[in-house]
């Protein structure tokens, strides 16, 4: 079933990636880590359909925000993040998926892991604990090319001064800022060790990115002794418009 | 309905999560949480966590474990084809009805 959300607004995130906030009337709640599948159909009928991360807390205000990275070869990503305006209608299908998700009952320690714009469905996690007054302790591992390719900086940022309980690690993988103590380079083993909760505080580990990035994620999580069955994945596509 | 492409994976695969929207047609359950058997190797596991192939013009899952077919999709023009031989069974979880937003 497909529904028809409204563009309320639009924000950057970086110089290539969009959040879109859609207001959709039949909207029936969502869970943080749920996707929307959406549908762009053209004049003569042919239409594309792509999978977006939802990035919003459940709300009252039936709003899904979806921040989209623009792709140059992309179908769907550049009608998203360019042309797009405030006022236009989106055709959109779900909520989807309950498998990926965080519930706001969880208490245990929650280990968010990201791969670029695979930071998405866990940021809603973030948001969702936040809106709900929860206090699981959360920490976010968050690989990414380059300072300026942060999504969600400043409200990162602006969470951990004022709550303890969340914890933030940036793992760059280009560029690094100036005096950053780890040099740029993909996630490994230290990394993981040194960063993410012990395994004998059985935390659930969530893990979003492209999909060699969640296979070696979450290779890294089980090595160092975290069950596979405490570890929950989900993959986008390298040259895709996913998210 | 009118074509539909996915053209965001080329020679990589996702997982389960990425055709529960195409399944929705289908089945009035998540199916992400559903739990299925491989009718080759005998594992059960997820569907969400089953690797999924969505080149044109179907949608393909395969066992996490041994890559055997589990499930094939495809849409043409007014119909949709299923074919699910590939699992043994594939039990369904009625509790997150009332949460999964369906």
């Amino acid at each position: 079933m497909w529904r028809v959300g409204k563009v309320v607004a639009l924000h950057d995130e970086t110089a290539m990636a969009r959040t879109i906030t859609l207001e959709v009337p039949d909207w029936p709640g969502h869970l943080a880590g749920q996707h929307v599948d959406v549908r762009l159909t053209a004049s003569d009928g042919y239409s594309a359909v792509r999978s977006y991360s939802i990035a919003s807390a459940p709300n009252s205000e039936r709003r899904v925000e979806l921040s989209v990275e623009r792709l140059s070869n992309g179908e769907v990503s550049p009608y998203l993040t360019r042309e797009l305006v405030v006022d236009d209608r989106l055709e959109l299908r779900g909520p989807i998926g309950g498998w990926f998700v965080w519930r706001p009952q969880q208490t245990e320690p929650i280990q968010l892991v990201a791969g670029g714009s695979g930071i998405v469905p866990l940021m809603a996690m973030i948001r969702s604990r936040a809106s709900a007054g929860n206090t699981a302790p959360f920490r976010l591992l968050y690989s990414v090319r380059e300072p300026g390719a942060v999504w969600y900086g400043a409200e990162l940022q602006s969470l951990l001064d004022r709550d303890q309980s969340v914890s933030v690690t940036y793992a760059y993988t280009r560029a690094a800022p100036k005096n950053w103590p780890r040099p740029p380079s993909r996630i490994d083993a230290a990394l993981i060790a040194n960063t993410t909760w012990p395994s004998n505080l059985v935390p659930t580990c969530y893990v979003c990115g492209p999909t060699s990035f969640v296979e070696s994620a979450a290779g890294l999580l089980t090595a160092c002794g975290n069950s596979p069955d405490k570890i929950r994945t989900e993959r986008f596509g390298p040259t895709g418009d996913r998210r | 309905m009118s074509s539909q492409t996915y053209d965001h994976l080329d020679g990589d695969y996702l997982d389960g999560n990425a055709a529960a929207g195409e399944l929705s047609k289908i089945f009035t359950m998540d199916v992400t949480t559903a739990l299925g058997q491989c009718a080759q190797c005998g594992a059960t596991g997820r569907f969400a966590e089953a690797h999924l192939y969505m080149r044109c013009p179907g949608v393909v899952a395969r066992c996490a474990v041994c890559e055997h077919v589990l499930l094939r999709l495809v849409s043409v023009r007014e119909r949709v084809f299923l074919d699910a031989r590939g699992m043994t069974y594939l039990s369904l979880d009625t509790s997150q009805l009332q949460d999964s937003g369906k």
